[in-house]
């Protein structure tokens, strides 16, 4: 119950935090925390006596979750530890009908435009895919690519690269 | 015609020379010359005025400047007149000759009613001591800049044998940082960066911007409302209509030769974007490409036969062509691992590209039917190159630092020069096709 409440309110975040950078067209380069911090299930332990205890799960949801995945410099391939995080969330989709997200895919500066705004759709395809293997429904999920026309970081430099190669998860409702 | 060994050996490297030109609708347009030739002494003459106020446009100033601009032109400096004839019948050659000029212009504007005016030019060989063309116009005050961009033409293609660019125009998109985000322009402006207009503003980008062959409308790609749609855009009335809104990526317009047709990248909602064709008026759209690699930046050659497009269905991104009626593409790039956004010459002789130079994107051309590529710029970041309707420069976007800016080059690789303008953020330049006058 408790951990089905802190989905709800984080979402709630996370739907505003979506909310507010549709006022401000460039997003904010800093990983939106999606979940809880300090364990999701396990504060309904109740350390009062032996009698009315509970279970602890194993619950490999938990833990932070993050919304912005990376890439690497040409590839449209999910690193695998991202494959996970990706996974996660579409989990978090096939459990919860109601909720929607649009998979915003980013490229670097560097080449042509239009084959940048490929490269960012192969990036949202590559997360929509995992998240359909997990179970979302394609109605859930809206790709769509901005190339490199909304950097996260400004600057030619490794760095700033790096970080423009992403897809955002952002849930929309 | 131009001989190809003389040019080369005059060739002048990397002399930087900036040239300030004051204009009325900007206060000024930084031109360096960064790579050129040796400039030919040619001397452009005030021309005459007979009407009621003063003249509204200084003709000759226009003239002179859009022959500076080329690279090839070195006008003296009025000061260094010995006489200033307006009309041929006023020429003296041996004052001419003594300041070592190879070409003189002369001219004068008559008004003719109360916004009507008449331009006429000559145009005289020094050393044959000939008219080698003479033209008068008739104008308004809207149109006298244009009639000077004409004259500019007409002496520009006597001269060198190359048709004149410089009544043409060239659209492109800027993004400024505002407090609240960026804000995307859609722009055009003459090609010597004057009468600028913004033809369309967006919080969200705006994208590949396509002349019609008519040079009457564009084709853009905007992200309106979180998701890529292509609109067609008549320039004199600025109404619009949204000719592709398919789910996925709406990418990449380029009007076919005859302006029927437009080719476009599509992806659906499986993101499989490949190469469409839609039929503006009919809206109907037909597939060429089905891969299930990236397949995008169609392009037409200018006999309407084949549409070129980037694909990495080879790996890295390389340039194919396939037969507009459909048919299994050819590759046609094999030099270097990233050849992309294919452009045809409108002569058809040459395919400019983004092409990864040892770690640089640069702009090249390969000769259709040699194969041989050419790399013409020298950024780290070149991209979107367009051919002028002359086939004989091409602009395209460079960043030397934070923001873009744009720069020419003949295809020749001789003359390059750099267009600064304000502090926006400028891309994705496309120049028009020669206008209707």
């Amino acid at each position: 119950m408790s951990q089905y409440k802190l989905l709800v309110v984080s979402l709630f975040l996370v739907t505003l935090a979506a909310c507010a950078s549709q006022d401000i067209p460039d997003p904010d380069p800093m990983d939106t925390t999606y979940g809880s911090e300090d364990g999701a299930n396990t504060d309904s332990m109740d350390g009062s006596g032996l009698g009315d205890g509970e279970f602890v799960d194993y619950d490999p949801d938990a833990g932070e979750l993050t919304n912005t995945i990376y890439f690497d410099f040409d590839s449209y391939e999910l690193r695998p530890d991202d494959a996970e995080i990706v996974a996660r969330h579409g989990r978090q989709l096939a459990e919860n009908s109601r909720l929607n997200v649009r998979l915003e895919g980013h490229a670097d500066e560097r080449g042509s435009r239009e084959y940048n705004i490929g490269l960012g759709e192969r990036r949202a395809q590559a997360v929509r895919r995992v998240m359909l293997i997990q179970g979302a429904s394609a109605s859930q999920i809206a790709t769509v690519s901005f190339g490199e026309e909304r950097p996260a970081a400004f600057g030619s430099n490794e760095d700033a690269w790096a970080q423009n190669r992403r897809v955002e998860v952002k849930y929309t409702n | 015609m131009r001989n190809e060994a003389i040019v080369r050996k005059f060739l002048v490297n990397t002399c930087l020379i900036s040239i300030m030109l004051t204009g009325a609708a900007r206060a000024e347009l930084t031109i360096e010359i960064t790579e050129g030739i040796k400039r030919r002494p040619i001397a452009v003459v005030p021309f005459g005025f007979e009407g009621a106020a003063g003249m509204p446009l200084n003709v000759a100033e226009v003239i002179s400047s859009d022959l500076t601009r080329s690279g090839r032109f070195a006008p003296i400096a009025e000061d260094d007149m010995l006489q200033k004839p307006t009309s041929g019948l006023e020429m003296d050659f041996d004052d001419w000759s003594i300041l070592g000029v190879e070409a003189v212009v002369v001219g004068r504007v008559t008004q003719t009613g109360e916004n009507a005016y008449s331009v006429q030019f000559q145009l005289f060989d020094v050393f044959g001591r000939d008219q080698l063309v003479g033209y008068r116009m008739p104008a308004s005050r809207g149109t006298l800049r244009r009639v000077a961009h004409r004259a500019a033409d007409m002496i520009y293609e006597k001269l060198t044998g190359i048709k004149g660019v410089f009544d043409t125009k060239v659209a492109y998109v800027t993004a400024e940082q505002r407090a609240n985000g960026r804000l995307y322009s859609l722009m055009v402006s003459d090609q010597d960066g004057e009468n600028e207009h913004k033809i369309m503003e967006s919080n969200d980008p705006i994208m590949s911007p396509a002349w019609s062959p008519d040079s009457r409308r564009l084709a853009y790609v905007s992200f309106e409302g979180h998701r890529s749609s292509i609109f067609i855009q008549t320039l004199r009335s600025g109404n619009r209509i949204q000719v592709s809104s398919k789910p996925g990526i709406n990418g990449a317009p380029a009007f076919s030769p005859d302006g029927r047709e437009l080719v476009l990248t599509l992806g659906g909602l499986d993101g499989n974007l490949d190469i469409h064709v839609l039929d503006i008026n009919k809206r109907e759209t037909r597939r060429l490409t089905t891969h299930r690699s990236i397949d995008t930046e169609g392009s037409w050659s200018p006999d309407g036969r084949y549409i070129y497009f980037t694909s990495d269905r080879s790996g890295g991104p390389q340039i194919y062509r396939v037969s507009a009626a459909g048919g299994t593409p050819e590759r046609v790039t094999f030099e270097g691992s990233y050849n992309a956004r294919p452009r045809l010459s409108p002569d058809g002789e040459k395919l400019a590209m983004v092409h990864l130079d040892r770690g640089n994107y640069r702009i090249a051309v390969m000769d259709i039917k040699r194969k041989d590529l050419l790399v013409l710029s020298a950024g780290s970041q070149d991209e979107s190159p367009s051919f002028a309707p002359n086939s004989d420069i091409l602009i395209y976007a460079t960043r030397p630092g934070r923001n873009g800016v744009l720069e020419s080059v003949t295809a020749d690789g001789l003359i390059r020069q750099r267009l600064a303008s304000g502090q926006s953020d400028v891309r994705e330049p496309v120049w028009s096709p020669f206008q209707r006058f």
